[in-house]
């Protein structure tokens, strides 16, 4: 096999490696050339602020669409990053490694189950209970945030045991030779010097959370109204470009990929704010 | 080992790819009214013709004219009560008739809804069960997404809707029935060719949705549905749309839920 010598494979290598980059780079130029002119045509203002989306009459106004994804996301983590971070606090410092090692990939496999499968778990059994106990259609604010809270698990725990178990044991063993029990020093050494992988695994987790499309349009209902409460039915940006995609032409068309353009502003927004805050948390440890 | 490697690769592509060969093809896409009834017609039609593949989609009514328009399919299938303009330069032809059921939970006791009281419930109007006679309970209205043939249908033939707020949207008929099968409270409308036991279909202005009353005209939720060929349908494409208006598949079309053409 001495078709590629030193130079050759690292070229190969970086043609690869471009290839993968210029995919990223032609799905946003792309968006942006389709959404950025109706944007602001139709005037950034009107589009994000007002309330009124009737594609059918020349209305376009997404705020409805922006505040169903802030607070199905919120949800999604006042859900999924208590548990994650807990179970992975748990399974890092309570458990033997051997329970660890099998209950991990397990949580893991989680990640493999196709959201069509959380969304019809979410239609069938959630939203029933949730109309029973609560009221109102069930197809709701609530049903998405559980049904994202479980679907984000995967990521805040196994991102979270990583940077738990990556503290090193020398610290530990300090403070428990100090006298501290296991739960003080979990909750006053290993988890602030593990804070930023933790940190990072709630963002990650919103970020899956602001980005899932087909789950979400199966249990949050899809209506076109700023949600109320938590059992109101809400529609959010991914579902309103995935709901109305293949019918739109012309200016609904443009609408929907203007929507995409917030959609990835917002999720850059969002990484951003997170690295930042990732790289400080370090600076100061 | 290579060489089995690359020959495993050589025969797995020409399994997938080779055995189109030969074969003609023909999409058909758009109405999900429509779509559960051409594909068994389309399996029927395989059956008899093993050299042709027929590819069934859906997507719904714009999708149909769309694809039809670009190309895409060389059939498109459309509920309207009226094709908009973008399907002016195609050539329609109808080749079944469909009514709206308007549906409800089996629990809900409630048998009728006037036009009135069907149009107050759909703009917000009528908020709760009560108000129309039956249960002390909020009503969940179920409907299509904007674009769709059936709310399209719906809208124009009941007129003066404005769909409230509140509507929980769903993508298909199907899940408009799933859910309505799921929540007592709610209210949608479906296709009456895809009417199960699941759900309940209302009677409106005292006329209950049968094939007997759509064809004798009572009942007024019915839209025409429409095949859309860029220009005239020939060779296969037209075959099929022959095959669809045969005295045979227009009685199991009949015998399904939907209406004979004529």
């Amino acid at each position: 096999m001495k078709i590629f010598g030193e130079k050759g494979v690292e070229r190969l290598l970086s043609v690869v490696a471009f290839s993968a980059i210029s995919a990223l780079a032609l799905i946003a130029l792309f968006i942006f050339i389709e959404g950025l002119p109706f944007l602001f045509r139709y005037g950034v203002k009107d589009f994000l602020f007002s309330s009124d989306w009737r594609p059918e009459s020349g209305k376009f106004g997404i705020y409805p669409m922006i505040s169903a994804s802030f607070w199905v996301m919120l949800g999604a983590m006042l859900v999924g990053a208590p548990l994650g971070i807990a179970g992975a606090i748990f399974l890092a410092e309570f458990t033997p490694k051997t329970v660890m090692h099998i209950v991990k990939p397990a949580i893991e496999l989680l990640a493999a189950v196709p959201s069509v499968i959380y969304g019809f778990i979410g239609v069938v059994v959630l939203a029933p209970i949730i109309r029973e106990i609560f009221g109102g259609p069930g197809l709701s604010v609530l049903a998405g945030a559980i049904i994202l809270g479980i679907m984000i698990l995967p990521t805040v725990i196994s991102i979270s045991i990583d940077s738990i178990l990556a503290v090193p044991v020398s610290f530990r063993e300090g403070s428990l030779a100090l006298g501290a029990t296991v739960w003080q020093t979990v909750h006053m050494l290993t988890i602030k010097a593990a804070k930023s992988g933790i940190v990072a695994s709630i963002i990650l987790g919103m970020g899956r959370a602001i980005g899932e499309t087909m789950a979400v349009i199966m249990v949050t209902g899809n209506s076109v109204m700023i949600p109320n409460s938590p059992l109101d039915s809400a529609r959010t940006l991914t579902a309103n470009i995935a709901l109305e995609m293949s019918y739109a032409t012309g200016m609904h068309r443009e609408a929907l990929f203007a929507t995409g353009v917030v959609l990835f502003i917002v999720i850059i927004i969002l990484n951003s704010i997170a690295s930042v805050a990732i790289r400080k948390k370090v600076i100061v440890k | 080992m290579k060489k089995y490697l690359i020959l495993f690769c050589f025969i797995t592509a020409v399994i997938f790819f080779g055995c189109g060969k030969g074969k003609v093809s023909v999409t058909l896409a758009g109405s999900t009214a429509f779509q559960p009834f051409a594909e068994k017609i389309a399996d029927e039609y395989m059956k008899a013709n093993p050299n042709i593949t027929i590819t069934v989609q859906g997507g719904g009514s714009a999708v149909g004219i769309q694809s039809a328009n670009s190309g895409a399919a060389q059939i498109g299938m459309a509920d309207l009560v009226k094709l908009p303009d973008e399907a002016k330069g195609l050539t329609s032809i109808v080749v079944a008739q469909d009514g709206i059921a308007i549906i409800v939970n089996p629990k809900n006791k409630i048998e009728n809804l006037s036009t009135e009281q069907l149009r107050d419930v759909f703009n917000g109007k009528i908020k709760n069960w009560k108000e129309v006679g039956g249960m002390d309970a909020p009503i969940t209205v179920v409907s299509r997404e904007a674009g769709s043939g059936t709310r399209s249908s719906f809208e124009k033939i009941v007129t003066g809707i404005k769909l409230v707020d509140k509507a929980v949207i769903q993508n298909s008929n199907g899940t408009i029935r799933e859910t309505v099968a799921n929540d007592e409270n709610s209210i949608g409308y479906i296709s009456h060719g895809i009417l199960n036991e699941k759900v309940k279909a209302l009677k409106i202005d005292n006329v209950e949705c049968t094939t007997e009353s759509i064809i004798a005209k009572n009942y007024i939720l019915v839209r025409p549905i429409f095949l859309l060929t860029k220009g005239a349908a020939e060779g296969e494409v037209k075959k099929f749309i022959d095959y669809i208006l045969t005295e045979e598949i227009q009685s199991m079309i009949k015998k399904d839920g939907l209406l004979p053409a004529k």
